[in-house]
């Protein structure tokens, strides 16, 4: 082990690197401040995306021209309706609805499969089969989400759900919910896997000495004891799902509306989003802040969501050694 | 539009007259050939060098996606790229300077016109093709024979009906899936004008997309359904959608093709337009673009599947674009022009 | 274990019998529905995969459409992503764990990396837009500042527009948060009695980062480079925001260039009510496939190969 230590040591004074003091100090000082300065762009990131977000959004609070704008109306205003319609009616949520209606059904398919699936890997699985799906998983991680669009558009909705029922149109939230499940389901079932791996197996031995079945082991000592990490799993996919674009953008439609019925159309916050900025507005004009208002809804949602992960992590993570 | 025919018989009274005639005829057939020479586009477009960034109308974009196409088989070294933010947010950029050509299925406006002006830019207009706005629905829907400009009013103004049975008694008691394109469209803006009327208001209730290809695959799925897109839209997907005749001016029903676009009866006809940068214009491998484009125009709208414009409109485009006409010929004094299109356009 | 309660024998065959059955279940569904996918978009692409395909631009007719156009481009812009991120990622993970000490601040910056990893792409969209393509308003793009000429390859222009360094910078700001993370965790697993032994060598702090502890991460860092690219690779929301789908007949010639990607023009062509376009779709997605595999298959090369020094 100190073989690499001693090989450099050995390098650096063959190299004949004989700096002075001070210039070692130099150089090492402006390493640590250049290091700084890139860690600084991280929190410059999240600075400039609050700033830009909470700037359009007060502009869209604050508009002369439509006072009846008000963070009450906006929160709680059960239409949609930016561009169209009487009056234009800003209340967000139908998106907010349309956002988790396609999440719920996601994760309704998701998390139990995904978690069943990553205990049968963990606690049936041979170590053969377990890295070979493992490596199967991984690479469907990265697979591009508009790959589970076009698989809504051109086998779900068709040859699933259209059978099914007439009442469901090309558009609709069961087909768009379902190819975001399948998109996260990867996530799901990896990240389990590597919460309940993590509990030792003397856990398990000793309940399996006490004469517990398979059954008993897995519901009530690894799924416990893996619990904290199997809900921040749970917790980074539904993020995944709810910030997911293109496959809502192509599958589940152009409609606001505030509904619980998976046939219907629905528009979710960030196609929403897709449909003001590929208008590519670039006025100060109240579709074009409406759409800054529902971004920065959606960065709070996820905000929140993350930071309760990463509690949840850190209060309930139990600590075998 | 109708068409002027006029024939004229020139007698021949002798032979003198026979040569003077012969020897004219030669003579303007020379001018003509060499002014026709000097003319043309310029040579070299393969080694021509530049770019060229086009956007607006999605209505329009079938026929300039031909266009460019075809011209960068034969001038591979100049950039073009399309694309489609819809009528008014190509218009948005192009008034700001962004883009050199924007497609347009509606006239400028004038407050386009006014950002045009404080952004010191300044256009050519030139109307390239005619389209007829097609009211689709799906294939199973054998409800609805023909509709009226009044129905159609009635179906996309706020507080329309929500089923078929609402708007006839004679048809099925089951909701309404409406489709509409995006307010950024030229043709959202040309239907509502048309259509629902400048008082009135489109519904909010109604799926809406930039992308006319979105509303196509919508009608398509859903029995219940109907929308209104370009005709090059409908003919591209005539297997998947029923377009439905509408009730012109002599109160029966006018399906929407070639033929009723040409003389005047299909009610829902209207201009498209390219509208060039002027600076841009100065620069070879736009004119030789736009030139391409006119030239071509003909070929491809036809294939596309919109109406190619009467020789006599076609004749004053032309006339336009070579004397680099400036501005609109739709906005005058900060108001829309009134009237129809062959009447305004000179 | 609560225990308590006599639960009868065959009550607990059952119930272990059943969740073997619904495990396997589970795993089975998981299974079928991938194969489904992948054997539809197999199904639907190869017989459009040609080498026509690879080196056309788009085109009105399906038969003629070809992919280079957005392959170029994707490959244009996560080489500019990779450049960005892969040192800002390193250099970020090397400050927190071997620089910084343990505070306030530290715990701060890290919540934000990974709330930032959890921010919708689409936002990262909407940065990318106010601050690459517009420079927050400083300069419209009809009286840019250009650098060079239009005909060469360093020609740069501010503000940026919609252009390929554009699309390369956002794509940076997504990739950025899971570079740090993972690189963060594999500093974390090298031991510290590496780098303890070479400071009492002598050695100055940056001395051991470079030569002990960065090598030693190194095979790590690189799987989590590599991942990050797949997942730049298939980004399409951020860019749509900043320049929308375009139709490009050139691959990018500069930095400046308008481009397209992959997923967009899967996108588009997937959008399309024509069959036809939905075949070819699917052959830019087995493309797209093919790629990642790639990607993947050389990371795991990698890990394999600089793993051993480790183990001397």
């Amino acid at each position: 082990m100190t073989s690499i230590a001693a090989r450099t040591a050995a390098e650096i004074s063959q190299r004949g690197r004989i700096r002075s003091a001070a210039f070692q100090g130099f150089f090492e000082g402006s390493i640590k401040a250049m290091l700084i300065a890139l860690t600084l762009l991280s929190v410059l990131t999240t600075v400039v995306i609050i700033a830009v977000l909470v700037e359009e959004t007060i502009g869209f609070f604050t508009m002369a021209d439509h006072p009846e704008i008000s963070l009450w109306s906006f929160f709680t205003g059960t239409e949609w309706s930016p561009l169209l319609g009487a009056k234009p009616l800003f209340g967000v949520l139908p998106l907010i609805s349309g956002t988790l209606l396609v999440t719920a059904i996601a994760g309704i398919f998701a998390m139990p499969v995904g978690l069943l699936t990553a205990v049968f890997l963990s606690e049936y699985a041979s170590p053969r089969t377990r890295s070979i799906l493992k490596s199967v998983l991984e690479v469907l991680a990265g697979v591009p989400t508009v790959v589970y669009g076009f698989f809504a558009l051109t086998f779900i909705t068709p040859y699933l759900l259209q059978p099914l029922s007439s009442s469901f149109g090309t558009y609709n939230a069961m087909g768009a919910g379902i190819a975001v499940g399948i998109m996260i389901l990867p996530i799901v079932c990896s990240l389990s896997e590597d919460a309940l791996r993590a509990v030792p197996q003397s856990l398990r031995d000793g309940a399996y000495a006490l004469g517990a079945t398979k059954f008993d082991v897995t519901a009530k000592v690894v799924i416990p004891a893996g619990l904290s990490g199997v809900v921040a799993a749970f917790l980074l996919a539904l993020t995944r799902a709810i910030g997911e674009t293109m496959i809502v953008a192509l599958a589940a439609g152009g409609l606001a509306q505030l509904t619980a019925n998976p046939s219907q159309q629905v528009q979710t916050m960030t196609a929403y989003m897709v449909q003001i900025f590929l208008g590519d507005a670039p006025a100060a004009g109240v579709e074009y802040r409406s759409s800054y208002a529902v971004a920065f809804t959606l960065f709070l949602i996820t905000f929140i969501m993350t930071w309760t992960g990463a509690v949840i992590l850190k209060r309930y993570r139990e600590e075998y050694e | 539009m109708k068409q002027n025919y006029t024939t004229s018989v020139v007698p021949i009274t002798s032979m003198r007259t026979l040569a003077k005639s012969s020897a004219f005829i030669v003579f303007a057939s020379l001018t003509s050939i060499l002014v026709a020479a000097n003319q043309e586009p310029p040579a070299n477009l393969a080694s021509m060098k530049g770019s060229i960034r086009i956007d607006g109308s999605s209505t329009v974009y079938p026929i300039t996606e031909a266009v460019s196409e075809e011209f960068s088989k034969v001038a591979p070294k100049v950039n073009v790229t399309v694309g489609i933010s819809g009528t008014g947010g190509g218009f948005k950029r192009f008034c700001a300077g962004e883009t050199a050509i924007s497609d347009a299925s509606r006239p400028i406006t004038p407050s386009e016109v006014a950002l045009a002006a404080s952004n010191k830019i300044e256009f050519i207009e030139i109307p390239i093709a005619y389209d007829a706005l097609s009211i689709v629905v799906n294939p199973k829907n054998d409800w609805m024979k023909s509709v009226s400009v009044a129905q159609l009013k009635q179906i996309y103004s706020t507080g329309g009906p929500k089923t078929w049975k609402e708007i006839d008694p004679t048809w099925p008691d089951r909701a309404m899936k409406i489709y509409s394109p995006g307010t950024d469209s030229g043709t959202f803006d040309y239907f509502k004008e048309a259509v629902v009327g400048k008082e009135g208001k489109v519904r909010s209730d109604i799926s809406v997309s930039e992308d006319d290809n979105v509303l196509v695959l919508g009608v398509s799925g859903d029995q219940d359904a109907i929308g209104f897109f370009g005709l090059a839209y409908f003919e591209e997907n005539k297997d998947k959608l029923r377009s439905v005749p509408v009730i012109g001016a002599s109160g029966l029903p006018v399906a929407a093709q070639t033929s009723t676009v040409n003389d005047g009866t299909y009610p829902l006809a209207r201009p498209l337009f390219i509208y060039v940068n002027s600076k841009s214009a100065s620069k070879p491998e736009v004119v030789a673009f736009v030139e391409f484009y006119l030239n071509k125009a003909d070929a491809l709208i036809g294939e596309v599947g919109y109406v190619t414009l009467p020789a006599d409109i076609l004749a004053k485009s032309n006339a336009n674009w070579k004397a680099r006409r400036l501005g609109t010929q739709f906005v005058k004094d900060d108001k829309k022009v009134d009237g129809s299109f062959s009447k305004i356009y000179k | 274990m609560k225990t308590g309660r006599t639960i009868p024998q065959a009550k607990r065959i059952l119930s272990n019998r059943l969740m073997w059955a619904a495990c396997l279940g589970a795993t089975t569904i998981a299974v079928l529905v991938l194969s489904a996918l992948l054997i539809t978009i197999a199904i639907e692409g190869t017989g459009a995969l040609t080498w026509s395909f690879l080196t056309s631009f788009a085109s009105r007719k399906p038969a003629q459409a070809g992919i280079i156009a957005p392959l170029m481009g994707s490959i244009w812009v996560c080489a500019i992503c990779a450049i960005v991120a892969i040192p800002v990622g390193i250099g970020t993970a090397i400050y927190l764990e071997e620089y910084a000490r343990r505070s306030r601040i530290k715990s701060l910056i890290q919540l934000n990396i990974s709330n930032l990893s959890g921010v919708p792409s689409i936002v990262y969209g909407i940065l990318a837009l106010v601050a690459f393509v517009r420079f927050f308003g400083i300069r419209t793009a009809d009286d840019a500042w250009t650098f060079g000429n239009a005909e060469s390859i360093f020609y740069l222009q501010i503000p940026f527009g919609p252009s390929v360094i554009a699309g390369g910078l956002t794509l940076a700001l997504v990739v950025l948060p899971i570079m740090i993370i993972s690189s963060q965790e594999a500093l974390r697993s090298v031991p510290q009695s590496l780098r303890q032994a070479a400071l009492a060598l002598g050695s100055t702090q940056w001395q051991v980062v470079w030569h002990v502890t960065l090598p030693a991460a190194l095979p790590t860092i690189m799987t989590g480079a590599i991942l990050s690219m797949s997942r730049a690779i298939g980004e399409a929301a951020p860019l749509l925001v900043i320049g929308g789908f375009l139709l490009v007949f050139q691959t990018p010639a500069n930095l400046m260039s308008d481009f397209t990607v992959l997923p967009l023009q899967i996108y588009n062509w997937a959008g399309r009510p024509q069959s036809d376009f939905h075949k070819i779709a699917a052959a830019a997605i087995i493309v797209q496939l093919v790629v990642l595999l790639a990607f993947n298959t050389i990371a795991i090369i990698i890990r394999q190969k600089l793993q051993r020094p480790l183990q001397s």
